[in-house]
């Protein structure tokens, strides 16, 4: 495997000009005081209650991201690209999504498959013809961007359903200003505190337009065994609106309301934290205890705002990714400013072809997986698994990608032997309003803890870094 | 705001107010029992502990006996229990975890605190000492978490309905003592009592952390109807009757005149304060303290079912 580019030391061991101060201040430190600070964030995030539930282990149900104190930093110049990249691709996923659910032009321009669309379970036929609030199907979107080299950022995935996050780029950053207000004066690094402001002007932005004085913003979480509900609650309470369970709200004449102290009271826009499936057990998923029914005919009659909207999980699929630059193009006329990671599509028979001759390797992702989970990592796996993978792919390949294994960019980290570097990604979050579009500089920086490891979910062992953008 | 946020709050701040007078019944028992019979009498403390909590009747479902063992796993540690200190602390904290955006940082940062320092005491204590560290750490808890409640939240109806789950457990437990207890508060005349009952009167008064404020309102020596009287009707101390009916009228005033109108459970709690201000101790006695008492506790069920009907549900 081709060796990592690392942030700090790039390719030559030459610190990078972004790193300069915090590599002079590593040099000086001493190791327990490093060790010190790790100790005392662990403390601060038990306390202040971050934790998040691994599906499938009973004891272990509240557990700590593991937060790795030494903050990964990008230039004001590498954040310019990216975020010029970042708004450039949610607008084409906006627009592809209109089109999907309107008029579909990229289906009859056969820049897509159409069974693509059609086949998938994520397409909502309910959405056909619909009109949304402002036209604006992903209100908040996460893209995964990771680097391969000083120049070189790809999108990984894109997110548009209900991506999460967010609370840890906010707490992180908390946390560091706390531990480390020494490193703050030494760098001018650009705030993310005011994201909850930004979200909120998003929301309020796009409320339906009969939404009277103030619209009504609530937040709709499935409830406190959801592995997010921490953020959720952290989100709502940033926000000032209410935390939602489907219990609370209720829907008569196609109009939402919620329950509270003084009887029922009108809501205009749900930032909704729940998936399609479970929103309305009556257009939906019918055993779902987590919706409200009724809602989806609120929705379509245009008495509320959903967002994102419903349906959007046809932007974020991973088959859809490998077809994002003709998205792109096709829409804006423009190239893309983020590239794509190559990706072999196996429901193409070539493509097939070429992925079960290097399976070895290559990266097999599931087109409906997320987490990390049902992943092939070629280059790490023993035979079996490969032969596993082998065969699913001959039975259903429409169900599977692959990609090259990237040498994803490292980071100094703090781990037990001292300060190593470990493969790092880059979660940004992008907000589309009725006015204009809001990205507060950085995002989530993952980081695979494990040497050597490339999978940086927290379900798997991954942790967060506070992210910098340097402001000039 | 959201009635299931309401709810929450209000049985969060149930909870932890229960936790801290399991806590002081517990210190009061183990007190008592570590005299010498001569001073006490017969009567089986613990048993009374389990009374005067108010689950006599699980507890004899799952022991044999009441004693110092059975009883302070019961009351302090047992998962079975739903009305165990663990059990409080362990409701507690879910119920501010469900609303935790109507908690402040700090009172989420107490209720959190104490659930984690719970995990270590695991499932008990090795010595008495310890207990006795451990039963001082549950009134500092609860302590910390109404302090941070009174400092920091806004005054508001999250505010309004966290106190009146305080309020309105804090008056069932001192009536949930009167009522184990009250042979022992009758007046001299009274056939039951007697010389041994003067350690059980500083045993109530410990329970309800009011031993120290009867010298400083009666300057007397003990007498069981003054004890009565300052338990029932005396205003001046915060865990009296009177007192917690005066709160639970003010914060439920706040509510109706922020909501715009009122409804049952403003009169039902009007009603309940009016008789306790025109009661008078020798007039309860003549009347009978138990069925006094008896209907109070009634009364005070009462109260809750009418709130949670009104704006719980």
């Amino acid at each position: 495997m081709v060796s990592a580019f690392d942030e700090m030391r790039g390719t030559d061991g030459q610190v990078r000009p972004a790193y300069r101060e915090l590599s002079a201040w590593l040099a000086g430190v001493k190791p327990d005081v490093l060790d010190y600070r790790r100790r005392e964030a662990d403390i601060l995030f038990r306390r202040i209650g971050i934790t998040f539930a691994v599906y499938g282990e009973t004891e272990a149900q509240e557990r700590l991201i593991p937060f790795d104190v030494l903050p990964r930093i990008l230039s004001a110049a590498e954040w310019q690209t990216i975020q010029n990249g970042l708004k450039q691709r949610v607008r084409a996923l906006n627009h592809y999504l209109a089109d999907i659910y309107g008029r579909r032009e990229i289906l009859r321009a056969a820049v897509i498959p159409e069974d693509l669309v059609f086949r998938n379970p994520v397409f909502r036929p309910e959405m056909n013809g619909q009109k949304v609030p402002h036209n604006i199907y992903v209100h908040i979107a996460g893209i995964d961007v990771v680097r391969v080299d000083a120049d070189t950022f790809y999108v990984l995935e894109d997110n548009a359903r209900t991506p999460s996050g967010v609370s840890y780029m906010l707490e992180n950053r908390e946390i560091m200003l706390r531990l480390f207000p020494e490193l703050f004066s030494r760098h001018r690094i650009a705030p993310v505190e005011n994201y909850p402001d930004e979200l909120l002007a998003t929301l309020q932005s796009v409320a339906p337009d009969r939404a009277s004085g103030e619209p009504n913003v609530v937040l709709l979480t499935p409830g406190v065994y959801n592995s997010a509900y921490y953020e959720h609650s952290f989100l709502a309470d940033k926000l000032g609106v209410e935390l939602v369970e489907g219990r609370d709200l209720l829907v008569k004449d196609q109009i939402v309301y919620m329950r509270t102290t003084h009887g029922l009271q009108r809501v205009d826009v749900i930032y909704r934290r729940i998936d399609d499936d479970f929103l309305d057990p009556l257009a939906f998923r019918p055993d779902s205890a987590l919706g409200v029914p009724g809602l989806m005919s609120a929705y379509q009659a245009g008495n509320v705002t959903l967002a994102n909207a419903v349906g959007t999980g046809i932007a974020d699929d991973k088959a859809v990714y490998s077809y994002m630059p003709k998205i792109v193009e096709f829409y804006l006329g423009e190239k893309p400013i983020l590239k794509n990671v190559p990706t072999w599509c196996c429901r193409e028979p070539d493509d097939l072809a070429f992925v079960l001759d290097h399976l070895e390797e290559l990266v097999v992702k599931e087109v409906h997986g997320s987490g990390g989970y049902g992943m092939l990592i070629g280059p790490m796996a023993d035979k079996a698994t490969i032969a596993t993978f082998r065969a699913k792919l001959k039975t259903s390949p429409r169900g599977f990608i692959a990609q090259p294994t990237l040498a994803l960019s490292t980071c100094p980290t703090c781990v037990d032997a001292g300060v190593a570097p470990r493969h790092v990604d880059l979660r940004p979050f992008v907000l589309t309003g009725r006015d204009q579009v809001r990205i507060v500089p950085g995002g989530l920086t993952r980081v695979a803890l494990k040497e050597g490891s490339l999978v940086v979910n927290s379900s798997q062992g991954g942790g967060t870094k506070d992210t910098w953008v340097l402001d000039g | 705001m959201l009635s299931r946020t309401a709810d929450n709050l209000f049985w969060l701040a149930r909870y932890v107010e229960r936790a801290e007078y399991l806590a002081r019944i517990l210190e009061a028992t183990q007190r008592l029992t570590a005299m010498p019979l001569a001073y006490i009498g017969t009567t089986n403390e613990w048993a009374s502990a389990v009374a005067t909590a108010g689950c006599a009747n699980a507890f004899f479902e799952a022991y044999e006996e009441a004693n110092e063992e059975t009883v302070t796993e019961f009351l302090a540690f047992s998962t079975a229990n739903p009305s165990s200190i663990r059990s409080c602390f362990e409701v507690a904290r879910a119920n501010a975890r469900a609303v935790r955006t109507a908690l402040t940082g700090e009172m989420w940062d107490a209720i959190n605190g104490t659930w984690l320092e719970l995990q270590r005491y695991g499932n008990g204590p090795n010595s008495r000492e310890e207990f006795g560290r451990f039963l001082r750490w549950v009134q500092e808890s609860s302590l910390r978490y109404d302090g941070s409640a009174y400092r920091t939240m806004l005054r508001n109806d999250s505010y309004w309905f966290s106190r009146l789950g305080v309020f309105l457990e804090r008056a069932d437990n001192t009536a949930r003592i009167l009522d184990v207890k009250y042979h022992v508060l009758l007046p001299a005349h009274e056939p039951v009592g007697g010389p041994l009952d003067y350690f059980q009167w500083t045993s109530i008064l410990r329970s309800v952390s009011a031993l120290t404020a009867y010298h400083w309102v009666y300057r007397e020596s003990l007498k069981p109807w003054l004890i009565a009287d300052l338990l029932i009707l005396n205003n001046q101390m915060p865990r009296s009757l009177a007192s917690c009916y005066e709160n639970l009228v003010r914060y439920l005033d706040h509510i109706s005149h922020s909501y715009g109108r009122q409804g049952e459970a403003q009169r039902h709690a009007r009603t309940v304060q009016t008789r306790l201000e025109n009661s008078r101790m020798d007039e309860i006695f003549q009347h009978g303290l138990h069925e006094f008492i008896g209907e109070f506790v009634a009364d005070n069920n009462r109260l809750g079912a009418e709130i949670t009907q009104q704006y719980l549900a």
